[in-house]
């Protein structure tokens, strides 16, 4: 039986079968990789140290505590996105790996779209790694509040506890950390599918590292670049062609950024984050895709 | 060369299309008050380089965090100007951050001004109250900023007023501030019973708070706390309301 469908799949011009091959080996490979280690323990460290950080009253604890760990979790696996996809196809073809899958049967958008699933089932894992460790990290420290919280005020009346605990629950535990956490980890894919499209065409990893460095920076900018382009006139045509030129080629990550809002409780809402994961989901696709045009042409 | 034209043509198809989402996007934020942070060239002068470009990418609270762990170290230290420096940068940096411009603004009106008034090396009293006048500023420009970014919070509108009450000795806007924060969705219901006690301290506003003071009585039970009900006897003796319309005397606890 399995020998039919592997006979099928080769008469298929699309196989998600071939596509999970691709993706497992791509993710076997990459958790053999240190850097991968290196980055995911540093993270952790940060994640687990982030408790111990500063001792202020429990609102200005949870905030840090927040603060850290999202921005651990933000900046590592963006780092972890852009490192591990930098490498893919530049190392299959150092290899010579590349040639060997294509001369199967395997079309060329396969190979790239299974790398990609490889990488953001990496970043998957490693989300839910430092998410797990954030949530004990933060519900160890709201235990811990509580009962010291209840210690303070045994004396108190039963209903100004209430209020109390209630407090230290209401600055420890919100469920807009889960979508922040969907967020990041829309940013991190969005990082990696447009790696993936440079890399296509890099020919070092170094530069490839060396433009998402870039790219992410201005990426920060791009809002306020296309901000400028659309409400200011003037300025001469080159500066309204340069800004135009950001604000269409490079993606705005600002729009990403909700955990600053999130931990200075905020509420936002739910329609804002629909809409930000929509925009990180189409960003991908549409990343994954002009690496798969790119990498169809490239000379190999 | 025709699959380059492709990738640019997806690459700039793409961006005008998603330009609408985003600025949607943008507007919404604006709406809630999102991203406020400038990000100029002035604060690159205070944060430094590396914080500048931390900031920058998008790691803004991680930098205020850490400049605000610098301002309470400052602070134990009792380096005053480092203090106002270091809350200046976190409150530019995270202006969302209710619990940055309220520690702010404590600082400089409770702990500063306290500092400046007991400093040693400084043998004019005329000066000393100066600086004290100065401090109290300061904290009041701290919570009116923070008040502008966090218009819909409760908690700098009571910050503001507990300044005007304790360090301005100036009753009538602790209440008016007290009745904003009352006002705002989620406020605790202390706030406006505090507008009404601080109005009846007011002269020549007596009428006015007596009316307050009576309709919060009249509410019910929940309302008529010690504090209130003493007001409140208060103001009836000063108005010499009629004793038919007065609230009954309060009946010892029963244990």
């Amino acid at each position: 039986m399995n020998n039919e469908a592997a006979a099928l799949d080769r008469h298929l011009s699309f196989s998600f079968r071939r596509i999970f091959t691709i993706a497992t080996n791509t993710l076997t490979d990459l958790t053999r990789q240190k850097v991968f280690y290196f980055v995911l323990i540093f993270a952790l460290v940060l994640i687990g140290s982030s408790a111990f950080m500063a001792r202020f009253s429990f609102q200005q604890e949870f905030q840090i505590l927040k603060d850290v760990s999202l921005g651990a979790m933000s900046i590592f696996t963006s780092l972890l996105a852009i490192v591990a996809t930098a490498r893919l196809i530049p190392q299959d073809i150092e290899d010579r790996t590349v040639y060997t899958i294509l001369a199967k049967p395997v079309p060329r958008f396969e190979y790239v779209l299974g790398k990609l699933a490889g990488v953001l089932l990496l970043l998957a894992i490693s989300m839910v790694v430092m998410s797990a460790l954030f949530f004990a990290v933060l519900y160890a420290r709201e235990q811990s509040l509580l009962e010291e919280t209840w210690r303070q005020m045994s004396n108190a009346p039963r209903d100004q506890i209430d209020e109390a605990l209630r407090a230290v629950r209401a600055a420890a535990f919100k469920i807009d950390i889960v979508s922040v956490i969907a967020v990041i980890y829309l940013k991190a894919c969005l990082l990696a599918a447009l790696t993936l499209f440079v890399s296509t065409f890099a020919t070092t990893n170094l530069f490839t590292i060396v433009v998402m460095a870039f790219t992410y920076l201005i990426g920060h900018l791009q809002g306020t670049a296309r901000e400028y382009w659309l409400q200011h006139e003037g300025g001469g045509w080159i500066t309204t062609a340069f800004l135009a030129l950001v604000a269409l080629v490079f993606p705005d990550l600002q729009n990403f950024n909700l955990v600053d809002d999130i931990v200075a409780g905020t509420a936002v809402p739910l329609s804002l984050f629909a809409k930000t994961e929509a925009l990180g989901f189409f960003y991908t696709i549409v990343y994954a895709l002009l690496a798969v045009v790119a990498f169809s042409g490239k000379e190999l | 060369m025709m699959r380059i034209a492709c990738v640019l043509v997806i690459l700039l198809t793409f961006g005008l299309i998603r330009l609408p989402l985003e600025q949607a996007l943008l507007a919404q934020d604006r709406q809630l008050h999102f991203q406020g942070a400038q990000l100029d060239l002035s604060l690159r002068e205070q944060i430094g380089q590396l914080g500048f470009i931390a900031a920058l990418s998008g790691f803004r609270s991680i930098v205020a965090d850490v400049l605000f762990i610098q301002a309470n170290t400052a602070w134990e230290r009792t380096e005053w100007a480092r203090v106002l420096l270091l809350f200046r940068q976190v409150t530019t940096l995270q202006p969302r951050a209710v619990l940055f411009w309220d520690m702010a603004a404590w600082h400089m009106a409770w702990n500063a001004s306290v500092a400046a008034m007991n400093d040693r090396a400084q043998p004019k009293l005329a000066l000393r109250v100066k600086a004290q006048r100065e401090y109290f500023d300061l904290g009041k420009d701290f919570l009116e900023r923070g008040i502008r970014n966090n218009p819909e919070k409760p908690q700098l509108y009571e910050a503001l007023a507990r300044l005007y009450k304790e360090k301005y000795n100036d009753r009538a806007h602790a209440a008016e501030f007290y009745a904003k924060a009352a006002a705002t969705p989620g406020a605790p219901s202390y706030d406006k019973r505090f507008a009404a006690y601080e109005l009846s301290y007011c002269e020549g506003r007596e009428r006015e708070a007596y009316q307050e003071l009576r309709r919060l009585y009249d509410m019910g039970e929940q309302e008529r706390l010690p504090t209130l009900i003493s007001r409140l006897k208060f103001l009836e003796d000063k108005l010499e309301i009629p004793p038919e319309q007065r609230i009954p005397d309060v009946e010892p606890l029963k244990r």
